[in-house]
């Protein structure tokens, strides 16, 4: 295997790990608070045979609390499942639109954790492109992650696409100190760098509209795949 | 013993605030270490029961900034998974008898809320 494949292996695994680290996260927060409302109809049991008066909306308050956390626990599940997924094929057909909004959903923790939101704006066409699933996915977190470390509390973070006769463009918008990005912290680094070539694409830092644009083909080729180097 | 719970999940430190009166102990509760500090500096409180990971100001720098204001409070510490990383943190910080993992079991925190503020076996 190449340098470029040791270091997509490898910076892919963190990726990975991340990703369930902040979904079991939130899994063990929903559960701990059924935990609570299950305890608390305990509680209301216990009084009730001690004689005491319980409300019956107050304990359909808190069933319906329990199935909304179990509603929420079936979403990140799904979420976690169409991630895991995410690797299972080393080319296929995006929608961006629908990945770019998956992004924010799945970084939505981790982003909330440092104090930033990411929203994902619609195109208003869907803008379907051949590419390594996984390895976008894994590119634009890289992208987030940057931004997020220069990000003051309170920012707002915008994931789009669009599509010129040069090909496809994912953005991230609503950056600042974006030339400190690019020169203080190297980006894009090697990491984005093996990333980018592997899905033939470009990145640039575009400090006037505080952008980051990842420019991708419609259609890639992955020749490693082709030369057997990948599998 | 007055009490301040800090969590970033508002159904569950609720619940566990009405959990606890019914327990006899009175419990506080805010969502953001921002709301926290807010609520120390005009309610005098005996010990905070501080979530580690949370947005913004997280729980060991909140705790930090807490008893440097408030001196006499104690802390004790919840966290989802209890990793060997969040049980070294909060160890040294507050000792690692002052450590819960979520989900948090009532009766054991009751009785550490208790033990803390020296008022085992008996009401708050």
């Amino acid at each position: 295997m190449n340098p470029q494949w040791e270091i997509i292996g490898s910076e892919g695994f963190k990726f990975m790990g991340k990703m369930n680290a902040s979904i079991s996260h939130e899994i063990k927060n929903v559960l701990a608070i059924i935990n609570e409302h299950a305890g608390l109809l305990e509680d209301f049991t216990l009084m009730a045979e001690k004689g005491m008066p319980v409300d019956p909306e107050r304990l359909k308050q808190v069933a319906g609390k329990i199935q909304s956390q179990i509603q929420r626990a079936d979403t990140i599940v799904k979420n976690m499942n169409t991630f895991a997924h995410s690797v299972d094929e080393a080319k296929g057909t995006v929608e961006l639109g629908g990945l770019l909004s998956f992004m924010a959903v799945l970084t939505e923790r981790l982003a909330t954790m440092r104090g930033v939101t990411i929203s994902a704006v619609a195109s208003p066409e869907p803008i379907t492109i051949t590419t390594h699933p996984f390895l976008l996915q894994t590119l634009i977190w890289f992208c987030l992650e940057a931004v997020m470390e220069n990000a003051v509390t309170g920012k707002k973070l915008h994931l789009s696409a669009r599509a010129d006769e040069q090909g496809v463009q994912v953005v991230i918008s609503g950056l600042e100190n974006t030339e400190k990005l690019f020169s203080s912290h190297g980006f894009p680094g090697r990491r984005e760098n093996a990333l980018l070539e592997a899905l033939e694409g470009n990145a640039a830092v575009k400090g006037e509209g505080g952008e980051i644009v990842l420019t991708l083909p419609l259609t890639f080729s992955n020749p490693a795949m082709a030369k057997g180097e990948v599998s | 013993m007055r009490v301040l719970l800090i969590d970033d999940e508002k159904e569950l430190v609720s619940t566990l605030a009405e959990r606890l009166s019914f327990r006899g102990i009175e419990a506080d509760w805010v969502t953001s270490g921002k709301a926290a500090l807010e609520k120390a500096a005009v309610t005098a409180y005996d010990i905070a029961v501080v979530d580690i990971k949370m947005p913004r100001i997280g729980g060991i720098e909140l705790k930090r900034m807490m008893a440097s204001e408030h001196p006499h409070m104690k802390f004790i510490f919840i966290t989802g998974h209890g990793s060997e990383e969040d049980f070294k943190t909060a160890s040294e910080e507050a000792g690692k008898e002052y450590y819960l993992v979520k989900p948090v079991d009532i009766e054991e925190l009751t009785q550490k809320l208790r033990q803390v503020m020296g008022t085992q076996g008996g009401t708050a």
